[in-house]
Formats: structure tokens, sequence, C-alpha cells
């Protein structure tokens, strides 16, 4: 890659003075406009207008206008300031000018709340207790102890299944005429918000006291399915079943709502990943007189093992910060909790932020390893990460 | 990530049996029929949704009742129609701002040269991969202190900050990649590195720029916990999925308001993915490694 400089570029002309005031001019014009906009936005009686619809939809053209506009106008501003200082000044400073909005956000928003949290993590602890008191306290609470085993059982049941369903999947809609049209169906569910998808499923898990009519499609089976078990004896009784409150199947449950919003990535990713395994490939084995099956599982599914571990470490990490699904059905009751959800109570119930940071580094240990060999796996692929 | 080099040959020499097709028929069910009884039911009266399963409705048509009333009462008695504004205050800038910041930020690192470029590079990329909680508490502080807490700004900032490292990752990829020959030449023609950057740059990189565009407009529009933390759910900011969520608490047991609502909020995505699929797949695969 060249870099380019101006050098070789026809000076332009500098006038001093005049432009540097110009130039001074229009960013403190912009800066103000932007303050005094965002400060208006703030106002809740500006827009209580004739009606609320329309006072709604000129709050948000306003909003809009001045949040796109906003950021273009910044950069525009700081690019005629820093055109008008000497030219030797604008080679150095203007990257700047590009880098640093993204650079300041990021440091804003990322680096310095990192920092602070490990910090705080270990210092947020009564006065002369030690440094790791968050943590015993933690590794000894019986409801923490509890969001980490759920966690372990998301970690372990969640990616497996849905890299499994994803890979037979998109193993066998390779081979019907209307691919297509059935990878979008199993895909769609990606588009819907964690909490959608919460309340979808809430209506498949509904559950009406025995004797009513369930109107939970799930509970309609098994209760079809059961009473045909009892009449032949094989089951003596049964009852519709609260999915979300009956321990351990809720969490199971729960997870089934992760499956159901995971599959279709994984299955977009290994579709993909399957046809690119060269046709000589699995035309050999069949030659070798391996069954379809065979071929599939000996040939294909080890030459993609790199885009399997690529797709399992992204939807592991996806679960180890599940929070939505959780937080909207049970909220965390029924012995359903996670850490994340732990952390939000730790935030806005009990208002202990030292245990919250506590919980937010627990899943930053966690993520690493998964991230590490998702990186290694990456390499090994040949691709820089 | 991936090879789509054998695409084009069949991958199977024997038509697929019926026990292949079987097989996909009923994983399509499984995933589809869960949203279709929400659709149905929310087409159902308060009477038949609690008495019967949508089912009951889909299989007698004729005979059943449908009607567009819980659309009609989540849209105007409830603060739906309000949140869904609101969720569109706050996507519509939370795309734009971090594209812009990151399309200067990627080709300044692609294309000038300056002190602690790789360094500043570097750190942007390797905050890829961190979860968002480790940002709530000091942020949280933060917001508290400035009162950017339940400004819409403050979300804005929040998303950009939240899904730079994805989009300077991805943007860098491809305009670094741009021919440098058109750089030069513009130069020559008197080109500022602005001008370069709003004639030449942003015009070739559309294609990356929609990918980024569709997958954050999305994360943004569904996310929840970020809203949840530094917006709120007061009515004049909650976004849908707050609204959604507070309907499931107050109205948990009312299937036939709480299905439209839901539909409502499923709405919006599902046009974008249904007419941008193309560009969701792309962004979506480049986009599967964000923290």
């Amino acid at each position: 890659m060249v870099q380019l400089t101006e050098a070789g570029v026809a000076p332009t002309p500098r006038p001093g003075g005049a432009k540097v005031l110009r130039a001074v001019f229009l960013v403190a014009l912009v800066t103000a406009a932007l303050w005094f906009g965002l400060r208006l936005l703030r106002d809740p009686t500006l827009f209580a207008g004739s009606s609320p619809t329309l006072s709604k939809l000129s709050q948000a053209a306003v909003a809009i206008v001045l949040g796109v506009g906003g950021v273009w106008a910044l950069f525009y501003a700081s690019n005629v300031a820093v055109e008008a200082l000497p030219g030797r000044a604008t080679r150095l400073l203007r990257p700047y000018v590009f880098v640093l909005p993204a650079v300041a956000v990021v440091g804003v928003y990322l680096i310095y709340p990192i920092v602070g949290t490990v910090l705080e993590s270990f210092t947020n602890v009564p006065e002369g207790a030690g440094p790791l008191t968050n943590y015993v306290e933690a590794f000894t609470d019986s409801e923490v102890l509890l969001a980490l085993r759920n966690n372990l059982i998301w970690l372990v049941v969640a990616p497996a299944v849905s890299v499994a369903v994803g890979l037979v999947f998109a193993g066998l809609v390779d081979r019907v005429r209307w691919e297509a049209v059935a990878k979008s169906f199993v895909f769609m569910p990606l588009a819907v918000s964690f909490v959608g998808a919460a309340v979808v499923w809430k209506f498949v898990y509904a559950w009406k006291p025995p004797g009513q009519p369930q109107i939970g499609i799930l509970n309609a089976i098994w209760l079809r399915a059961g009473g045909f078990l009892v009449e032949l004896g094989l089951l003596d009784e049964v009852a519709p079943v609260a999915w979300l409150q009956e321990i351990p199947w809720n969490t199971l449950a729960l997870i089934a709502i992760m499956v159901w919003l995971q599959v279709g990535f994984a299955m977009v990713v290994l579709s993909a990943a399957i046809k690119g395994v060269p046709i000589e490939l699995i035309e050999a084995a069949r030659i070798d007189g391996a069954s379809e099956l065979q071929a599939f599982f000996r040939v294909t599914v080890p030459t993609i093992r790199g885009a399997i571990l690529t797709v399992y470490t992204t939807i592991a990490i996806a679960v180890l910060k599940v929070f939505d699904i959780i937080f909207v059905t049970t909220g965390g009751n029924f012995d359903t909790s996670v850490v994340a959800v732990r952390m939000y109570q730790d935030m806005f119930r009990f208002r202990d932020f030292g245990q919250a940071t506590t919980m937010a580094v627990i899943l930053l240990v966690a993520v690493i390893p998964i991230m590490v060999v998702n990186i290694r796996n990456l390499r090994r692929q040949g691709i820089r990460a | 990530m991936t090879a789509e080099a054998g695409a084009i040959h069949a991958r199977s020499t024997q038509p697929a049996s019926w026990l292949v097709r079987l097989a996909v028929l009923v994983i399509v069910g499984i995933w589809t029929i869960p949203t279709l009884g929400l659709l149905l039911n929310s087409f159902r009266t308060s009477v038949e949704s609690s008495t019967t399963g949508w089912w009951t409705g889909l299989l007698n048509p004729l005979t059943s009742e449908w009607t567009m009333d819980n659309y009609n009462r989540v849209l105007t008695s409830g603060g739906l129609f309000d949140a869904l504004i609101n969720s569109l205050i706050v996507t519509i800038p939370s795309t734009i701002i971090p594209i812009t910041l990151a399309a200067f930020a990627a080709y300044a690192f692609a294309w000038l040269k300056f002190r602690g470029r790789s360094l500043l590079f570097g750190a942007l990329v390797a905050l890829l991969v961190v979860p968002i909680q480790l940002s709530l508490v000091p942020l949280l502080k933060i917001y508290q202190s400035t009162d950017l807490t339940g400004s819409f700004l403050g979300i804005w900032l929040a998303h950009t900050g939240f899904g730079l490292p994805l989009a300077v990752f991805l943007l860098y990829g491809f305009i670094a990649a741009l021919p440098k020959d058109i750089f030069e030449s513009a130069f020559i023609d008197g080109a500022t590195p602005f001008t370069a950057f709003i004639r030449l740059v942003l015009p070739l990189s559309i294609p990356v720029l929609a990918s980024f565009a569709i997958f954050q407009f999305l994360w943004v529009w569904n996310d929840f916990l970020v809203a949840l933390v530094f917006l709120g759910g007061s009515s004049d900011v909650a976004v849908i999925t707050i609204e959604l969520a507070s309907i499931v608490g107050s109205r948990g047991e009312a299937y036939h308001l709480l299905t439209a609502a839901a539909f409502v909020s499923m709405f919006v995505p599902l046009i974008v993915f249904l007419s941008l699929q193309r560009y969701f797949i792309r962004g979506l695969l480049a986009g599967s490694v964000k923290g």
C-alpha cells in the first residue's frame, strides 16, 4: 500500500487572515447550532403541538436531521479549519481530523470503561477489605453459582445443537430444488430481536390450568401425545406443563429460543462451506463405495471443520452474553438466571457496582479463551483476524 | 471465510429422496410455525384468542372471526406508536454516525500517513470482541453525572461507540483495497484529501457501506440491553423493544394484544431482511465477530 501525501500537488494560494477567521466562525457556528438543537430536543414542551402524532413525527424529523447532519457538519467545519492553517500544519494535522472522532468515541465508550470495570471489581470493596472481596463474595453466593451453572448449561447445549441442526439442514437442503425458499424460512428469525423471539416462544409455551383449552401449541401437542400414551397404558396421566417455570425444563425451553435464532446463521455459513467442497472429493468417496451419508460425515464434514469451528465459537460467545431472552420471559426467576441477568440486577436492583463489575469481568474471562480458539482457527484457514 | 467455488456443480448425483425432502420440510415447519402462530393470533378476537388455540382459526378460517382491532388498540392506546417512532429516531442516526466516523477513520488509516497509525488501528480492532457488559457500569456513572441518561444523543453515541470497531474493521479492508491510481490522478487534479474522500471513496465504497449499514440498523433496532441501561423506559424516549418487553410485563396473558405488538416490532426488520437479503447475509457473515 502506498501512502499519499500532498507532495506534488500545486500549492493552493492561502490568503491568511480572512480564511482563518471564516473557519473559526464556521466551527463556532456548527458547535453552537448543535448544542442549541440538542438542548431543544430534550425540551418536552417544544413539540407539544396540535396533534400528538404530528408532534412526535416532527420531533423525529428534527432529531434525525440533527444527528445525521450534525456529524457531517462537524467533519466539514473541522476540515475547513484545518485547511485554513499554514500548509505544513494542514498536512500534519489533517489525518487526525479524520481519525480522532472515531478514536475519541471508542476511547470514551470502550477503552476507559473496560479499564474502569476491571479496576472497580477489585477496588469497590468495604473499607479495609481485600481486593478479591467481590470475587470471594461472588463465588460463595448460591445465586451467582446458580447463574454460572446455567451459563455452563447454555454453553454446552446451545452452540452444539445450533451447529448440529444447522449442519444437517445445510447438508439436506443442498439436495432439494426449493433450496433458496427453505433456507429463507430458517434464516428469517435472525432478523427478529431477542425480545420479539422471546414473545414468539412465550406464546408457544403458553400454559392454562388443566381442564381449560390450551392456547400454547406445545401444550396442545403434549396433551394430545400424552393422551395417546395414557391410552396405551404407558403413562398414568397427562397434565399441561408450565414450560417456563418447571425446573429444570425451563432452562432448556429458553435455550431452544436461542437455537431457533442461531441455526439460520450456522446454516448460511455451513451451506456456503459445503458448496466449496470440491466435487471430486465426494465422487472419489462414492467410487470407493461410500454411501451418501458416509460421504457427508467422512468427507464433507472433515473438510469444512474450520467453518464449523468458526460458527461454534461465534455462537458460544453470543450465548455467554445472553440476557434479553431470560430477562423478558422469566426475569431470571425459577432458577433460570445467568451472569448477564445477575449483572443487571446488581446494577439496578441492588445498586452494587462492585458485584456488577465482577460479573462483567467473569464474562470477559470466559469469552477470552473462546476468542483465542476462534482467532487461531481463522489464522489456520489463512484469514487474518 | 467461505468459498463459493464449487457452487455451480450439482452436489448430488441422485435426486433428493422423499426422506430428505420430508426432513427439510419438518425443520422448515419447526422454524416457521411459531412465527406463523404469532401472526395469525394477532388477527383474532380477544375471546377466541383466550379460549382456543390459533390453529383452530387456521383450520376454520371461514367460521372464525378475524379482526384488525388488536393492531388498532396497541397502536392508538398504548405507547407502541411513539415507541416505533423513537426506534426510528434512535436507529437512523445510530447507523449513520458510526458509518461516517468509521469511513473517515478507515480512509485515513488506509491512505494518509501519520504518527501512531498502526497503534491506533490495532487498538480499535482489538476491541471488536469485548462484551458490551464491560462498558456498562463506568458509562452509566458518566451518563448520570452529565445528564445524558434518557437522551437521544446519549444513545446515539453509545451505539456509535459499540459499533465503531466493527465498522472501522470492515470499511478499512475495503477502502485500503481501492486502486491507488484513482487517488493519484485526483490529487494531480487538485483534489484535497477531503474532496477525494467525498467524491471517490464514498461512492466506490457503497457495497461495504450498505452491508455495514444493514447490519448496524438491525442490531440497533433489535437492541434491548443498551436501550434499557442508557435510555430507559419513560414513554417519550422508550424504543420498541423496551415497550414490547413492558407489555409482556403488564399484559403478558393478553395474547391477542401481545402478538400484535410483537409483530409491529418485527415488521421493520423483516422488511429490511426480505428486501436486502443479499447485503444482509454479507453483513451478517462479516459481523459475526462483533462482541
